[in-house]
């Protein structure tokens, strides 16, 4: 029980140097751009593939039940709300904490255990800054443009669906879709989008900057990364909605 | 004890050592992990201009030892004083500032690993001297791997390199910044013979022409003969004797003794 409340501790005191960090310079901004990049465009390829597959079966599985009320021209607003309000942010925040948060966690790790995070420490600059904050800046920032295009990517799946059937067009079928969407709900998806990227880097980045044990920790930090930010990532989208839906 | 065997190996030129100015002062230092007390109240002074050696097993406290002088361990106990400054007494800007002035060469050289040679030497410069033009940085790269002799190397990934070489651009990318003290952390260990007398000598070639002090943690005799001004035995955490390399092992301790045969196995 000690240990737990003790890793608390210490994540409140990380969380607590990654603000502090973040807004004093020196600035990383060419890591940053870098972490933008590693993040945002070599997850779009994977974010695109889920996002239309997502939109297209849940199209389909949903038509059927609609179709015994007669209520498949509901199907655009009805995809609309689904990607927008929940699907978007929580599918991309799982892709991205499988993808990038697993990569953060062994790369941080394995520089812990060959001693790299000490030398730039020797070396008279800040790894925390250039590790740690380029990297959780880069998921915080990334992960909500990330679930916006999943959103957009699933709503021209659901098209495909909608268009084979019903011969919709396209700009109708979007009109239909936005009908029913609101400011609160793009605000929802970025913020939300926002705290789930912030979890996935601070989980791989904690877990990789304590590592330990050689390259069995590298593979505990890799894997602890992916696991704790997934557990939370869920937990906040149970909070985030309980709060959202007392003002909606 | 004989030493012969060891002489040949010995071509290290005395820097000219100032001993009025102390550039490294440890004082009654005690460090432990847990229950396991590694560093049992070790004092140490380094003159300006001198190679020290801590000789020691593994897992005798040297590694502890040198983190401690790099503040990247604190110790338990004790003073720790580097180029006059007490580190304890530090802040953040005032360590990172006297960090500048520490070369660490680390035992598993840690390059990092995505970068380029030319990035690895690149990342402590412009860091550290913002106002470097693009010529200059480039120049001052070029000029460490001259110094270290490995200038084609520039825009080679650090996989991409043998372990005496990944030495050399670990000494280099520490070398950028013109360190006044320089740490190196086994130096040799995992090299073959040759390879370990190219990097003896490339420490002696720092100190002559960098004019830096150095502590040399090491378990190597070869090194610790070919680089030191003055050894000191490290065992069970404390110092068990201090002098030249002659004055070191013309005891008769068994400790010493053992140390020396299993390192030179035979005179003959």
């Amino acid at each position: 029980m000690k240990v737990f409340f003790l890793r608390i501790y210490d994540i409140y005191q990380f969380s607590l140097r990654f603000w502090k960090e973040a807004f004093l310079p020196p600035y990383e901004y060419k890591e940053v751009f870098n972490q933008f990049f590693e993040v945002g465009i070599k997850s779009l390829s994977i974010i695109s593939l889920t996002g239309f597959i997502t939109g297209l079966v849940f199209t389909k599985q949903s038509r059927s039940s609609l179709a015994e009320f007669g209520a498949t021209s509901w199907l655009p607003s009805l995809m609309a709300i689904a990607l927008l309000r929940a699907l978007a942010p929580l599918v991309t925040a799982l892709i991205i904490a499988g993808k990038v948060g697993s990569n953060i966690g062994a790369e941080i790790g394995s520089m812990r255990v060959t001693e790299q995070i000490e030398a730039m420490e020797v070396s008279s600059t800040n790894p925390f800054k250039f590790l740690v904050v380029s990297r959780v800046l880069a998921t915080t920032c990334i992960v909500p443009v990330l679930a916006i295009y999943m959103g957009f990517i699933g709503l021209l799946g659901a098209f495909v669906n909608v268009y084979n059937n019903e011969q919709t067009s396209f700009v109708s079928f979007f009109q239909e879709a936005f009908m029913k969407i609101t400011f609160l709900d793009l605000f929802t998806l970025v913020l939300k989008s926002a705290i789930y990227g912030y979890t996935i880097g601070m989980a791989g980045c904690f877990n990789g900057y304590y590592a330990d044990q050689g390259t069995v920790g590298v593979g505990r930090a890799a894997n602890t990364a992916v696991v704790v930010s997934m557990f939370l990532i869920f937990i906040e989208e149970m909070l985030i909605v309980t709060l959202i839906n007392t003002y909606r | 004890m004989s030493t012969d065997t060891a002489e040949k190996y010995h071509k290290h030129t005395p820097a000219p050592i100032d001993c009025n100015n102390v550039v490294i002062s440890l004082r009654n230092i005690r460090k432990s992990f847990g229950s396991l007390e590694v560093l049992k109240g070790v004092d140490l002074d380094v003159c300006k201009g001198e190679n020290v050696v801590v000789l020691g097993r593994s897992g005798s406290g040297k590694s502890v030892l040198i983190k401690i002088i790099a503040a990247l361990l604190r110790p338990d106990e004790g003073t720790v004083r580097v180029l006059g400054k007490e580190i304890d007494q530090l802040d953040a800007r005032e360590l990172q500032e006297l960090r500048s002035k520490i070369g660490f060469s680390f035992q598993g050289s840690a390059l990092y690993d995505g970068m380029t040679v030319r990035a690895n030497l690149e990342f402590p410069l412009v860091r550290n001297q913002r106002k470097l033009t693009r010529q200059e940085v480039d120049k001052a790269i070029r000029q460490v791997l001259d110094d270290v002799g490995l200038s084609r190397t520039i825009d080679q990934m650090p996989a991409e390199l043998s372990g005496g070489q990944k030495k050399r651009i670990g000494i280099a990318r520490t070398l950028i910044l013109h360190p006044e003290i320089m740490l190196y952390d086994e130096p040799t260990a995992g090299l073959d013979p040759v390879t370990s007398v190219e990097i003896n000598d490339l420490i002696n070639d720092v100190q002559q022409r960098y004019n830096t002090s150095a502590v040399i943690i090491t378990h190597d005799l070869t090194c610790a003969k070919a680089t030191g001004e003055r050894l000191v035995i490290l065992s069970e955490g404390k110092f068990l004797r201090q002098g030249s390399f002659e004055e070191v092992f013309h005891n008769d301790d068994p400790i010493i003794k053992d140390f020396y045969n299993y390192n030179f196995i035979s005179d003959s």
